[in-house]
């Protein structure tokens, strides 16, 4: 490392000493039946936030794209002997939200209450019976049925979705990500309630969850309820890890045929994982090459210089298995060819050379300097140590985040990304009509 | 469902009412900003210090809210400029959004992308965004740095350069976002014409983003005409809620923004919609897969409105029918008959014009839109009809005494809010007492405003009819099976 590199490290190390650097202080524990739990007390406002992270994703839909989506869409349909109007009535009458959601790694459920025990303790419990004791009513299953295929039927006109679904199967093959959460219309059509019933029975268990709590409680507080949103499941087993993704082993270009003004570009290949040793070179590179928005060079290129699209980024989503690479944009119809070379250039240049001392030092500044405000809410706060907790990343990764981001060189960036990125072997999806 | 998919589909439907700088998304106005050499302070909150709210104005006009929030060492910073796109006239429409974008495009003192570069090298997040009322400005940064937010903030406010060649590649950009955000999406195309045709004076007759031939045939000129005759001190609000000291926060304003001078405002057009005296439809016929009805009654708003309690009870009966998974469209149309893949209701309490009270439905798979109209203008009639129910209104009161408590987690939220009320021309108290105005609405007067406002003269309907995608049959049919 050169003598000005050093110095200008330093000084962005100076300037992030504030006393946001450490992250807040997590504790965490297991309940009796194999949840983890991870708690960060948080006691300005009476209110606290419960999320529950099962490893029941879409890549554990098997044969059947779309069942881990419809089964905890299900959860809030019925439970024990509520029905789905007594379970939305329960959580309205408290002042509570319950939510739902299904990714490809994980399924959620989370529970916001104000913390006053006669609002709080009605709330959590019927929280725990959803993730217990789903029925599955019949009707509700055949009506959220028709709700997701309509939900197909608009990712369909949308060549966003269009875009996306084809880049994810380019990448992922036979691969457990290749199919979208969402699902495909012969599977939703044709999924049974004991195909649900069993999902459910298998991954909604204390093994295989993960409850991240923030709040004005204190750790007692967070124990119980821990112990009443969780502990009634049956211990079960975790999911088995994901298997490897295979690398792309040659160039793939596909061209869906859609009534668009624009076309929607998806350039690609699987990325990493969380935890990967490469993390964070390939993070700040990328920040540098195109996820820092406006002052990034592909947005550079794309939009500032050339005025070719509205949003030109690239991206990284880290996940179980290796999450993909993105690189995207939208332009007009007749733009697409000038739009990718733009891209490809870009990207080729950024391998080659790496980026320069001035913009890393910039890079760091920026995610350095702005680490409070990642952490600035509660609802931030559980959003990382949910992840924490789910991906198994040690407890202190808040804390040694800005050092970690600090001790990336130029050359560590423009060694990760000769190792790790190939634009000879990526796929390239594009979706509009012909230019 | 309260899934993505159903969320998808509500995004997708409701369209866009502010559009943002780059990808990231509003409401409200009065211009009459009196000059004061004095400075007012009003102080309220839940302690001594936090969540305290203090109000300066500055001598040149410019008004400055700083909300204390002692949580986190951030800060937060909003300029809310008094123009957006209900200033606009047809023509020169997206002319406010344009101008929005190409702030980011320097001053005299710093070259174009220098404000993006300087924020972020300072760990900054930073966007505008513009809706149909207002403009605005933010940066998100670590506390101690707010001076660099405020310095650049007052550069770009009279020092802006406005540079052919930068305006050209920018209107590009511009027409690319609203080919991504209208042009191929249908459910936007179908708000688009819905609000086109609701309004034919008042203003919200235009979208934000410009009809796209106005947007073309924008120049520099135009830009330059808006820049000079809106943004000065007189027509801004600076919102600052953070980890900070209000008297310092005072001083560093004072220190930048203090010496600009203020301008003369024109004066403002009423711009009121004539009585509608009949109802009016609108098909929209695109290539797309779904359906939507969307059903809009016309409705005053606060600030239009002859006594307050009349614009609380419509955002009442609103919650009423789609305040949570329990209210009565979720529970009916979604549930219940199985109309409805999604669906909901809003009302712009906030507008700075008269505005609507929608109901919109994506029909269920196999369902008629016809019908889902029907069933749509029957939870009207019921508001007619009866009365609604003691536990409803509790229910909304358990729900907003907590949404109180909820929205204190974000420091962002809280600007906004005190902004555009600030903006629309009510004042940043409003939302302190919005949670009184509530409670004090009865089942008799959301029954009476259903009658006054909800008829059948003041309401417009659009359908957005899909026509067969790429030239084929549609998939799906309208057939499942079970």
């Amino acid at each position: 490392m050169s003598a000005t590199k050093q110095l200008l490290t330093l000084c962005a190390a100076l300037l992030l000493s504030s006393p946001a650097a450490a992250g807040p202080a997590i504790q965490q524990w297991q309940t009796g039946n194999g949840a983890q739990v991870y708690f960060v007390a948080a006691p300005e406002l009476p209110m606290v936030d419960i999320q529950v992270t099962f490893n029941a994703g879409s890549a554990r839909d098997g044969a059947s794209p779309g069942l881990a989506l419809f089964t905890n869409a299900m959860l809030e349909e019925g439970a024990g002997d509520l029905d789905a109007n007594a379970i939305a009535e329960q959580f309205d009458r408290l002042g509570a939200n319950a939510s739902f959601g299904s990714l490809r790694d994980m399924a959620t459920a989370s529970l916001r209450s104000l913390t006053e025990e006669r609002l709080l303790a009605p709330a959590v419990q019927t929280f725990a019976q959803l993730l217990r004791e789903p029925s599955f009513p019949a009707a509700a299953l055949e009506r959220v049925r028709k709700q997701m295929v309509v939900g197909l039927r608009h990712e369909s006109q949308s060549p966003a979705s269009i875009a996306s679904n084809a880049f994810y199967e380019a990448l992922y093959a036979d691969h457990p990500y290749a199919t979208p959460p969402s699902g495909t219309l012969p599977s939703v059509l044709a999924l049974g309630r004991d195909e649900l019933t069993t999902f459910h029975r298998r991954y909604y268990v204390g093994r295989n969850a993960v409850v991240a709590i923030v709040g004005a409680v204190d750790r007692q507080q967070a124990q119980a309820l821990a112990e009443q949103v969780v502990a009634s499941l049956p211990a079960g087993e975790a999911a088995a890890p994901l298997p490897p993704v295979a690398p792309l082993s040659t160039a793939s270009r596909q061209h869906i045929a859609h009534q668009s003004t624009q076309t929607h570009l998806l350039l690609g290949q699987p990325g990493m994982r969380r935890g990967d040793p490469d993390y964070f070179a390939l993070y700040l590179g990328n920040h540098i090459l195109g996820g820092g928005g406006l002052v990034s060079r592909i947005s550079d290129e794309i939009r500032e210089k050339r005025g070719l699209s509205y949003s030109a980024y690239s991206a990284f989503s880290p996940m179980a298995a290796e999450g993909p690479y993105l690189l995207s944009l939208q332009t007009k119809n007749d733009s697409r060819e000038e739009a990718l070379e733009v891209l490809r250039t870009t990207l080729a240049q950024f391998i080659a050379e790496g980026p320069s001392a001035a913009e890393l030092t910039a890079a760091k500044k920026n995610i350095t300097g702005g680490f409070a405000l990642n952490i600035d809410s509660n609802k931030d706060i559980l959003s990382y140590i949910a992840m924490i907790g789910f991906y198994g990343l040690p407890l202190d990764y808040l804390d040694t985040f800005i050092g970690q981001v600090n001790a990336v060189s130029t050359t560590q960036i423009r060694d990760a990304f000769q190792r790790r990125i190939h634009p000879e072997r990526m796929a390239l999806i594009t979706v509009g009509e012909q230019g | 469902m309260s899934t993505s998919t159903t969320v998808l589909l509500r995004a997708a439907l409701l369209g866009t009412i502010l559009l943002g700088l780059h990808a990231c998304g509003g409401v409200p106005l009065n211009t009459e900003a009196p000059v004061e050499d004095h400075r007012v302070t009003t102080t309220v909150g839940d302690t001594a210090s936090n969540h305290a709210v203090h109000e300066f104005m500055l001598a040149n006009g410019m008004k400055l809210i700083v909300k204390e929030d002692h949580r986190a060492p951030v800060v937060v910073s909003q300029i809310w400029y008094k123009v957006g796109a209900s200033y606009e006239h047809i023509g020169i429409t997206g002319v406010s959004h344009l101008l929005e974008h190409m702030m980011f495009k320097g001053t005299d003192k710093h070259p174009p992308g220098e404000f993006s570069r300087i924020i972020a090298e300072n760990g900054g997040r930073e966007n505008a965004f513009t809706g149909r009322d207002y403009t605005s400005y933010f940066q998100q940064l670590e506390v101690s740095r707010l001076a660099i937010a405020f310095e650049l903030e007052a550069d770009r406010m009279r020092n802006l350069h406005l540079q052919e060649e930068e305006f050209q590649k920018e209107r590009d950009v511009v027409v690319e976002e609203r080919r991504l955000r209208t042009e191929d999406k249908p459910s936007a195309l179908t708000y688009e014409k819905f609000m086109a045709t609701a309004f034919q004076v008042n203003p919200y007759h235009n979208p934000v983003i410009g009809w796209m031939d106005d947007l073309k045939s924008l120049t520099l000129g135009d830009l330059s005409h808006w820049y000079q005759t809106w943004y000065s001190p007189n027509n801004a609000t600076l919102v600052v809620v953070g980890d900070v000291e209000p008297q310092a926060v005072r001083q560093l304003a004072q220190q930048h923004f203090g010496r600009i001078p203020p301008s003369t405002l024109p004066a403002q057009k009423p711009r009121r919609e004539p009585p509608q005296q009949g109802e009016r439809r609108v098909v929209v016929r695109v290539p797309a897969e779904v359906p939507v009805v969307i059903l809009g009654y016309r409705t005053p708003v606060l600030r239009t409105v002859d006594e307050p309690w009349k614009a609380y009870a419509l955002e009442v009966l609103a919650t009423i029918l789609d305040g949570g998974d329990s209210a009565r469209i979720s529970r009916e149309l979604v549930r219940g008959q199985g109309l409805a893949a999604s669906a909901g209701a809003g009302y712009d309490l906030t507008a700075r014009h008269d505005s609507l009270l929608t109901l919109e439905a994506t029909p269920a798979q196999g369902q008629e839109v016809a019908r889902v109209e029907q069933a749509l203008r029957e939870q009207v009639s019921r508001l007619h009809r009866e009365p609604v129910s003691a536990e409803e209104l509790s229910r909304i009161k358990a729900q907003v005494t907590a949404s109180k408590v909820y929205e204190l987690d974000s420091v962002f939220y809280q600007a906004m809010q005190i902004g555009q009320l600030e903006t629309v021309g009510l004042e940043w108290q409003e939302a302190e007492r919005y949670a009184e105005r509530i409670n004090a609405i009865t089942p008799a007067q959301v029954q009476q405003v259903a009658r006054d406002y909800l008829t059948a003269d003041n309401l417009t309907v659009a359908i957005l009819e899909p026509l067969p995608l790429n030239g084929q049959p549609q998939k799906g049919g309208q057939h499942v099976g079970h």
